[in-house]
């Protein structure tokens, strides 16, 4: 249960964003987790709602976009979606050198913010 | 208004552990993250991996733990400089500890930093603390269903050591089946079979690690 870790990371950085952009109030943050990290959404949407309020971005919405696992083949060039179970060796060529190329995000993408003036 | 912001979330833990990284590196140090849930035998690898190794390197120890300090000084009474982290409550370390940990050591002088990470399969996974490699032991009575339940740890590690083989006759543990799934996770990942309170099988593990601790004082680690 380190999802309060996490919502701890994606709220110093909407904050910082938000300041730096003037805003006076956070609406929604949009977050893109890779389906291999440990991360469990309700859980972090969780930890979302135990955090923002008293902050800017009190009441506003998690988006959270989960990304499948994609990897591609050093040997034969072959890119292939697949589960946790099923990445370490290319069903093309049956090679053992691949690397992940999506799959172990843990990244926030924008937020959507009320300015100053703002209705 | 949208605000692109394109971050890591993890941002400041990894830029820390980045740091860590550039640190170490300075100074020819190996730093190991061992990972097992509690009660695998992190304490009792670190101990036998020290006998194994201490004629040959300098080592140093950082305990991870969420309260006490028993682990530190069942590591002090073998002379092995060891420093306690208490989490308090935290369920994985991450980099700022480490490197608090590690202004309290001589780094000129070591060669390989142990660092045992808070007993969990799940959590440490996810955080980069700067470390050369991190390494998962999966003790046999625990099963060997393991690398199903939390894949995550077995595919972010360089090596697997399988603990306490010498209870393998005694335990449905499927070891075939077990390499299987750690293949299928985590391709040619090594694994090594040993125990570490009789010491079988030690050797196999202290030799994979001293490549790995040569290669980092001549400077071309990963």
């Amino acid at each position: 249960m380190h999802e309060m870790g996490i919502a701890e990371g994606i709220l110093t950085s909407s904050l910082d964003a938000a300041e730096d952009a003037g805003a006076t109030r956070i609406t929604r943050v949009f977050v893109t987790i890779g389906e291999l990290t440990e991360v469990m959404e309700d859980a972090l949407q969780f930890a979302w709602e135990a955090i923002t309020p008293e902050t800017m971005a009190e009441g506003s919405a998690l988006t959270v976009t989960m990304v499948a696992p994609v990897s591609r083949c050093a040997d034969c060039g072959h890119e292939w979606a697949h589960d946790r179970y099923s990445g370490a060796q290319c069903p093309s060529c049956e090679g053992w050198v691949v690397a992940l190329l999506r799959g172990r995000e843990l990244k926030i993408d924008s937020i959507d913010i009320d300015e100053e003036g703002d209705a | 208004m949208k605000v692109d912001i394109e971050q890591r979330i993890l941002a400041v833990n990894d830029e820390l552990a980045e740091a860590n990284r550039r640190l170490f590196a300075e100074h020819g140090v190996f730093v190991l993250d061992l990972m097992a849930s509690p009660g695998a035998g992190k304490t009792s690898t670190i101990l036998a991996t020290i006998a194994a190794l201490r004629d040959r390197y300098s080592i140093a120890v950082i305990e991870g733990d969420i309260a006490s300090k028993v682990d530190a000084e069942k590591v002090r009474a073998h002379g092995i400089p060891a420093v306690q982290i208490n989490t308090g409550g935290a369920c994985h370390l991450e980099s700022a500890m480490v490197r608090r940990a590690v202004e309290t050591l001589d780094l000129g002088e070591i060669d390989l930093i142990i660092i045992e990470n808070v007993g969990n399969l799940v959590c440490p996974s996810d955080f980069d603390l700067g470390e050369s490699a991190k390494v998962i032991i999966l003790s046999v009575p625990e099963g060997h269903d393991k690398p199903y339940k939390y894949p995550n740890i077995f595919q972010v590690s360089e090596a697997v050591i399988l603990n306490k083989y010498d209870t393998l006759s005694v335990f449905d543990f499927d070891e075939t089946e077990f390499r299987e799934v750690v293949r299928s996770l985590n391709g040619q990942v090594p694994v090594f079979p040993m125990s570490a309170t009789t010491g079988d099988g030690v050797a196999a593990w202290a030799e994979w690690l001293a490549a790995r601790i040569d290669a980092a004082r001549d400077g071309d680690a990963s």
